[in-house]
């Protein structure tokens, strides 16, 4: 008995969370797809009715901006505080002083929600109050810095904003990894009398590979999930030029009681989810099974 | 644990007292939970209460009613809908086809609402010809706001076309003062593009654009000149209004940085609460054109609930929302003017008598139109798709042209 027990204890632990994450998790993904192909408007209805509510997501301008917005925004955020965190990375490698306090400085930003940032950089932004009227005040009458109320730039804003937010933590995981490279072979390579810049770009990235997939999966689903940052900086405008797919899933869930659009919508942003996220657990799996 | 007890004894107790006698009750889910509005609710509470009744508030701020909107439909969905719930126009018959409306025409009947309330209005509360909703006020969304002080020292008058309109904003703009204030969020663009739709296109043309959503009106020369104007009215509005809130345009207005705001006559409740006088700190005028009275009307849906005590309470709380007592308390407080035509207005100011004489005079002239930008005249989809539409065109170089295009598009899309 005592016997059986130890053995089926951490199974009996476990159930619960399992029954959870299978009801909350998987049961709801499946009843979101079970709504995306209703007719469902305020309340959810159960009757099928095609892809209907997919034709109509993919014929509506507002989510074409929305899905481009989101690679855009994706591609720039996780490009530029890639590199951004690994020259900061690298810069504090080089055992200069007080790199704990430049550390903290660096990761700060991070200990800030995304609201906050957000309001934050709208002030920064916006022509009237922040860096436009500063500039101006100062005499230089024709410098105009009016991303936040640009359409075409709007977008770029908020990238800005989502980099300085995330580019410090980056950092750290970049200066975790370049600790952790083998100090006998860069030394061995000095001795060889390979100009620094050389260990860098040969030796010590390429060894990083496993931190770049880290970051790079930490960053994209920040990116996809992104919405507070986008409500605080502009609110998804100007006009809708700079909605993201959860902005328009939340105004067609919440705001206009058009549930199969917002089911449907939240079925393609798991669909993008997948695509990056599937490929990296068949490469762990695959690692393991090795 | 003493807390389970007392809940224990407290609902025992609500359970003998209800098979004794049905004791009215209501629960109201509202979002009126600033300054002058809960006031105003405040009162329906103290009169509900004089009946006998008792009253479980159940306010959720926040997103303009959106919030509310989600509790609401998880109330639903868990079958324990509220007695009545704040909702407004076509809202009302999206729940109604859900199944979850209650029938009050005996109330309505017995308190003759359909001799008091405009015809037009009272359509509203009505769900397959009986009575569902009670009406609670009449906001004008129509209205032009304006600095006296400004518009003397140019020596501008009150425009009564657009074009006056852009001649008076020319002129401001070359003396260095915004003409227009404007807040860009996209339920303000379509504040303004309705008010140029009802003045660039007359009542007629607004109620086939905007209400039946024909598709010939959506596409014509008509509207593509109301896009010209909105193009030209984005020349009017300083670098800085991206996201401004609405109550930060009027106190441009207020303070002199601007001429003129286009909003509903909330905005008056910023101007009197700043000790502002109408007629002598700051005009109202209805927004260019001929005629016409866009309202937006806010309203209780009341749900079918279960248990004597709480009909009765639903009753009760009908005959109060629509008696005329609470109707002056309840506008004074918040800016708008009575629904019913037979309450005295002697205590409101000049602007809410103006609305309330047009009101009138619409209202036989056919010319009283619900607001489309404030939820009164479409279903979220609909008004949601036009909105896109507005606010892309207004916040970007799209041509007239492209608009229209897509405007018809975005209709035929989002049925």
């Amino acid at each position: 008995m005592t016997d059986w027990l130890s053995r089926h204890v951490p199974k009996i632990v476990l159930a619960p969370t399992f029954v959870a994450v299978l009801l909350f998790v998987y049961g709801f993904i499946a009843w979101t797809a079970w709504v995306s192909l209703t007719r469902s408007k305020l309340l959810p209805r159960y009757e099928i009715d095609g892809l209907i509510q997919y034709e109509r997501l993919f014929a509506s301008p507002r989510w074409d901006t929305a899905l481009s917005n989101l690679f855009v925004f994706g591609a720039l955020f996780i490009g530029i505080s890639m590199i951004l965190g690994l020259m900061l990375a690298i810069f504090l490698d080089q055992k200069i002083r007080i790199e704990g306090a430049l550390r903290t400085i660096y990761l700060y930003p991070m200990a800030l929600s995304m609201i906050v940032t957000g309001t934050a950089w709208k002030w920064i932004l916006n022509p009237g109050l922040g860096i436009q009227a500063m500039v101006q005040g100062w005499g230089f009458e024709s410098f105009t810095f009016d991303w936040l109320i640009n359409p075409d730039m709007a977008l770029y804003a908020i990238v800005m904003a989502a980099v300085w937010q995330a580019s410090g933590f980056v950092m750290a995981l970049f200066l975790a990894g370049l600790r952790s490279v083998d100090g006998e072979i860069i030394k061995a390579a000095q001795v060889d009398g390979i100009p620094t810049w050389r260990v860098y770009t040969a030796i010590i990235i390429p060894s990083m590979a496993p931190i770049f997939l880290s970051a790079f999966i930490v960053l994209a689903h920040l990116a996809i999930k992104s919405f507070d940052l986008v409500i605080a900086l502009t609110g998804g405008g100007p006009g809708y030029a700079t909605d993201l797919p959860a902005t328009y899933m939340y105004a067609m869930a919440f705001s206009r009681g058009d549930l199969g659009q917002a089911a449907s919508s939240a079925m393609i942003m798991m669909l993008v989810v997948f695509t990056i996220v599937v490929p990296y657990l068949y490469s762990e799996l695959r690692a393991k099974n090795d | 644990m003493t807390k389970m007890t007392a809940f224990a004894a407290l609902s025992a107790f609500a359970l003998t007292a209800g098979s004794a006698f049905a004791e009215p009750k209501a629960e109201v889910l509202h979002w009126w939970t600033s300054g002058g509005e809960a006031k105003a609710v405040a009162v329906l509470q103290q009169e509900f209460a004089q009946r006998g009744g008792t009253w479980t508030d159940m306010p959720v701020a926040g997103g303009g009613g959106d919030a509310a909107m989600s509790a609401l439909r998880a109330r639903v969905l868990s079958g324990n809908a509220p007695t009545a719930v704040q909702l407004k126009g076509p809202a009302i018959q999206e729940w109604y086809e859900e199944g979850v409306l209650a029938d009050i025409s005996d109330v309505a009947e017995e308190q003759h609402w359909a001799d008091v309330l405009p015809a037009r209005i009272a359509d509203h509360m009505k769900c397959d010809g009986h009575w569902c909703a009670a009406p609670v006020n009449v906001h004008r969304v129509n209205w032009v706001w304006a600095n006296k002080a400004i518009l003397d020292a140019n020596g501008i008058e009150m425009p009564k076309t657009w074009e006056e309109f852009n001649a008076a904003a020319e002129k401001l703009k070359a003396a260095g003062i915004t003409p227009l204030a404007h807040g860009g969020q996209a339920w303000q663009d379509a504040t303004v593009f309705e008010t140029v739709v009802l003045g660039l296109g007359g009542p007629e043309f607004y109620h086939k654009a905007l209400v039946e959503l024909d598709q010939d009106a959506l596409k014509s020369d008509t509207m593509k000149a109301v896009f010209d104007e909105m193009r030209t009215l984005r020349g009017y509005v300083d670098d800085n209004f991206s996201g401004r809130d609405w109550n930060l345009a009027t106190a441009m207005v207020m303070n002199g940085e601007a001429a003129f705001q286009i909003m509903g006559d909330w905005a008056k409740g910023e101007f009197l609460a700043a000790g502002k006088t109408p007629g002598a700190d700051f005009v109202c005028a209805p927004t260019p054109g001929d005629a016409g009275f866009l309202y937006n009307v806010d309203s209780f849906a009341m749900f079918k609930v279960d248990g004597a005590g709480k009909q009765e309470g639903q009753k009760i709380l009908a005959e109060l929302i629509v008696g005329p007592s609470f109707q002056e308390t309840f506008n004074l407080n918040k800016g708008s003017i009575p629904v019913r035509t037979d309450v005295s207005l002697d205590k409101f100011d000049d602007c809410a008598k103006m609305s309330a004489a047009d009101m009138k005079a619409d209202g036989e002239n056919g010319s009283l139109l619900p607001s489309y930008a404030h939820g009164m005249a479409l279903r979220g989809a609909q008004a949601g798709a036009i909105t896109d539409v507005v606010t892309a065109h207004f916040n970007s170089d799209m041509s007239s042209e492209e608009a229209v295009q897509q405007l018809a598009t975005a209709v035929a899309n989002s049925m």
